[in-house]
């Protein structure tokens, strides 16, 4: 099974996400990640979905994807041609003894220190899952009280936008 | 109906009658002020909607009103919305045209489940109306609330929930062409009470916004090219139909590629009609209960040319051992079935009648390139020595009861030839695709997906309504007329005389037939004591709903019988066929085996025997 970040380009309406989520789950097919947000066209919204199947699968779920009336357009994105990023908040146990080691950690990954107290300090990174994975490796040590986490968002690189077809 | 006849909205004062200079109509198009329930009928109307068939109840009140004035809509009051929902199915396939159904909120919309799933996995085109709680009181359990849109979101092609009256004309024109193009399907409508009596501007036609759905008809044509290579060079090609063609009309088409190639046909369970069964390239029906030379020509075959067909699990059998040596060409307008349980070779994505019809001009130009022609004689004297040594037929029961495969070939052969049959799902619906010819597509009408029990009544019903010069049969089994025969109050008040013959074994037949081949013949819960104890007692059954009763127990009682209910054309008639309960369907693919191990009658395998 490999990993597949599909874009999906809806109607903003009523119900549609519930159309996605049931389509997945009663076709027998697992969601990782899911984000939805509006587009720059105002009737339009776009979700990031990403699933581990094989491609036999794949072409299936693309194409009962497809089937959903209000599914405009549907554009897989490969991970060699597309800027994938999810956003990580996390509250590390860090007292006055170990705060500047975990300040170090947190530079490190080029994340930020959102707010603080004597006890923990909250970290806001983003990044790909496997740079967020790497991240909490790092910070596990001091002892994680809290995470929470978005779905990934993508683009393809270059000029071309996938929205601007979808649309007439 | 462009002159405003409408009633005042609940609430409103009566407007004055019109005085001897009526005003002018509005011009078509102009908009003009109406209910939401008007604008409900009035787009019905516009849409060429005939027969609703539905039950009234709090929340859908108010489209009641004005469709009582209605000239265009014919309103049947149906006795379970079940009913209504099987009948706008049994509509749409005889008529080909969108059937209607209507239903209150809550418990009137979830007894449309049923149907909806029905004519979801058998793509017919359905348009569901059912009323809503007021938009105030959606979420907060009210009562008769029920989240209709959502618990029907798996088993539609596409719901709507209209939040405003002005939405009413589009929702509905948007409804029906949704239902009716691409691959058909059933199509959910849920307005609150209050958008249908809140006043709104309706005009028609209204602005179809579905930006999402582009269905493909008109076919790639270098697929069809690639097609018809494999086709002309082909030395064991099947032409593999299903109820796409009949959807499509591709019947003509389909003709023209048959007896152009010479190519053998077979006809799915939902595609009986689609090719003539008196034509000698058909092959009769293949799968779990197909015929022996269906099953095994696709089995041996080199190629599958399916058309407007899905690759069932009741026509695959195991699908790892399904046409071993098969290249595939596959036809269907969904894209989504090709490659879906069986790889395709050639895909192809149109409507079949257009897709069939360039075959036929490219296999030709192919086949006039092509060096020399293949030879498909031997691939016939193949099929033909197993059509001739398998051949369909039937034994007697030894314990002298009358045989239900007779009945229903009987029935077949006594009826005329442009008579509509609808069956329920069991035993006799298989007998009834066996052993009825039929030769025309939209004559032959069952529940293939789902198998919904039940479904035969009602069907026959809304195909009678949809095609009333048409002798309608429905072939039922015991149980499954007890499930939905109330409706036969419905056909015997509203003028619909159909003709039921009731295919009495005493049993749920088939769960029977499965206890005695695959669980040692413990009967567990199939005897329904229709037999034993005659309850209930179904010719007093059909006289206590207004039709006449029949009854046949013995051979010679058979012709007679359905002699006398062809006579009888006032009012519906049910035969009750009293048959035996040990008669079996074969031949039968064993659940979870290949298609190879097809069994001719119990314990005979010829494919699997012969094997080289």
């Amino acid at each position: 099974m490999t990993r597949h970040t599909l874009s999906v380009l809806v109607e903003d309406k009523p119900g549609v996400l519930a159309r996605v989520a049931g389509l997945f789950s009663r076709r027998g097919f697992n969601i990782e990640s899911l984000a939805v947000g509006r587009t720059e066209h105002p009737d339009i919204s776009r979700m990031t979905i990403v699933v581990s199947v094989d491609e036999l699968p794949l072409e299936q779920v693309t194409k009962q994807l497809n089937k959903l009336i209000n599914v405009i357009k549907i554009v897989e994105l490969e991970p060699a041609a597309s800027v994938q990023r999810q956003l990580l908040l996390v509250k590390v146990r860090a007292d006055a003894t170990v705060r500047s080691q975990v300040l170090e950690t947190v530079q490190l990954f080029r994340a930020k220190v959102v707010d603080v107290s004597p006890e923990a300090v909250t970290v806001e990174a983003t990044g790909t899952s496997e740079k967020l994975d790497a991240l909490l490796r790092m910070l596990e040590p001091y002892g994680l009280r809290e995470i929470v986490q978005s779905g990934m968002v993508a683009i393809g690189r270059g000029a071309r936008s996938i929205t601007a077809t979808a649309v007439r | 109906m462009t002159s405003a006849t409408s009633r005042p909205a609940p609430g409103e004062p009566p407007s004055p009658r019109p005085g001897p200079r009526p005003k002018p109509a509005p011009p078509s198009g102009a908009p003009i002020r109406v209910t939401g329930a008007q604008a409900l009928v009035r787009s019905l109307e516009a849409v060429g909607c005939e027969v609703v068939f539905g039950i009234p109840g709090g929340t859908i009140l108010p489209a009641y009103d004005p469709l009582l004035d209605s000239t265009k809509v014919r309103h049947i009051l149906v006795r379970h919305e079940q009913g209504a929902g099987h009948a706008a199915t049994g509509y749409a396939q005889a008529t080909g045209k969108v059937g209607v159904c209507m239903a209150t909120s809550g418990p009137g919309a979830t007894n449309l489940v049923t149907p909806l799933a029905d004519a979801n996995m058998d793509s017919v085109p359905v348009v569901a109306i059912t009323g809503q709680q007021s938009r105030p009181l959606i979420g907060t359990d009210a009562f008769q609330e029920a989240d209709i849109c959502g618990i029907t979101m798996p088993i539609t092609k596409h719901n709507f929930l209209v939040t405003d009256a002005a939405d009413i004309p589009r929702a509905i024109a948007e409804a029906f062409h949704l239902a009716s193009t691409g691959r058909p399907g059933p199509v959910l409508v849920d307005i609150p009470k209050d958008v249908l009596q809140e006043m709104t501007s309706y005009s028609w036609p209204p602005e179809l916004r579905l930006p999402g759905y582009r269905p493909t008809t008109r076919p790639h044509g270098k697929q069809v090219r690639e097609a018809a290579k494999l086709i002309a060079a082909a030395r064991r090609p099947v032409l593999y139909v299903g109820g796409g063609v009949i959807k499509a009309e591709a019947s003509p088409e389909l003709l023209e590629l048959a007896e152009s190639t010479g190519i053998p046909v077979v006809t799915t369970l939902m595609a009986r009609g689609a090719f003539p069964d008196s034509h000698p390239q058909h092959l009769g029906m293949p799968g779990m209960h197909g015929t022996v030379s269906a099953v095994a020509a696709m089995q041996k075959s080199d190629l599958l040319i399916a058309l407007g067909a899905r690759f069932d699990d009741r026509v695959t059998g195991k699908l790892s051992t399904f046409a071993p040596d098969a290249q595939v060409v596959h036809a269907d307008i969904d894209p989504a079935e090709i490659s879906k349980n069986r790889r395709a070779d050639v895909p192809i994505v149109g409507d079949c009648k257009e897709i069939i019809g360039e075959l036929v001009d490219a296999v030709r130009v192919e086949k006039e390139n092509a060096a020399r022609a293949v030879d498909l004689t031997p691939w016939w004297a193949q099929i033909n020595a197993l059509r001739e040594t398998f051949p369909l037929g039937y034994d007697w029961p030894e314990d002298g009861t009358l045989s239900p495969q007779y009945v229903i070939e009987r029935i077949g052969v006594l009826t005329p030839a442009d008579t509509l049959f609808t069956a329920g799902v069991g035993q006799h619906q298989m007998w009834a695709a066996q052993f009825v010819k039929y030769e025309t597509p939209r004559t032959w009408i069952n529940s293939g997906g789902l198998g919904t029990m039940g479904y035969a009544v009602p069907a026959a019903m809304g195909a009678k309504a949809g095609v009333p010069d048409v002798q309608v049969w429905a072939i039922d089994g015991d149980g499954c007329f007890q499930m939905t025969n109330q409706e036969l109050a419905t056909c015997a008040i509203e003028g619909i005389p159909i003709k039921v013959a009731v295919i009495n074994n005493g049993n749920l037949g088939m769960v029977r037939q499965w206890q005695t081949l695959f669980y040692g013949e413990r009967y567990s819960s199939t005897d329904l004591g229709t037999h034993k104890h005659r309850i209930p007692d179904f010719k007093l059954l059909a006289e206590a709903y207004g039709c006449a009763g029949l009854r046949a127990e013995s051979r010679d009682e058979v012709d007679a019988v359905i002699q006398k209910a062809m006579e009888i054309n006032d009012r519906p008639v049910v035969i009750d066929f009293v048959v035996g309960k040990d008669a079996q369907v074969w031949p039968m693919v064993g659940p979870g085996t290949g298609n190879s191990e097809i069994m001719a009658a119990r314990g005979i395998r010829p494919l699997f025997d012969e094997d080289e």
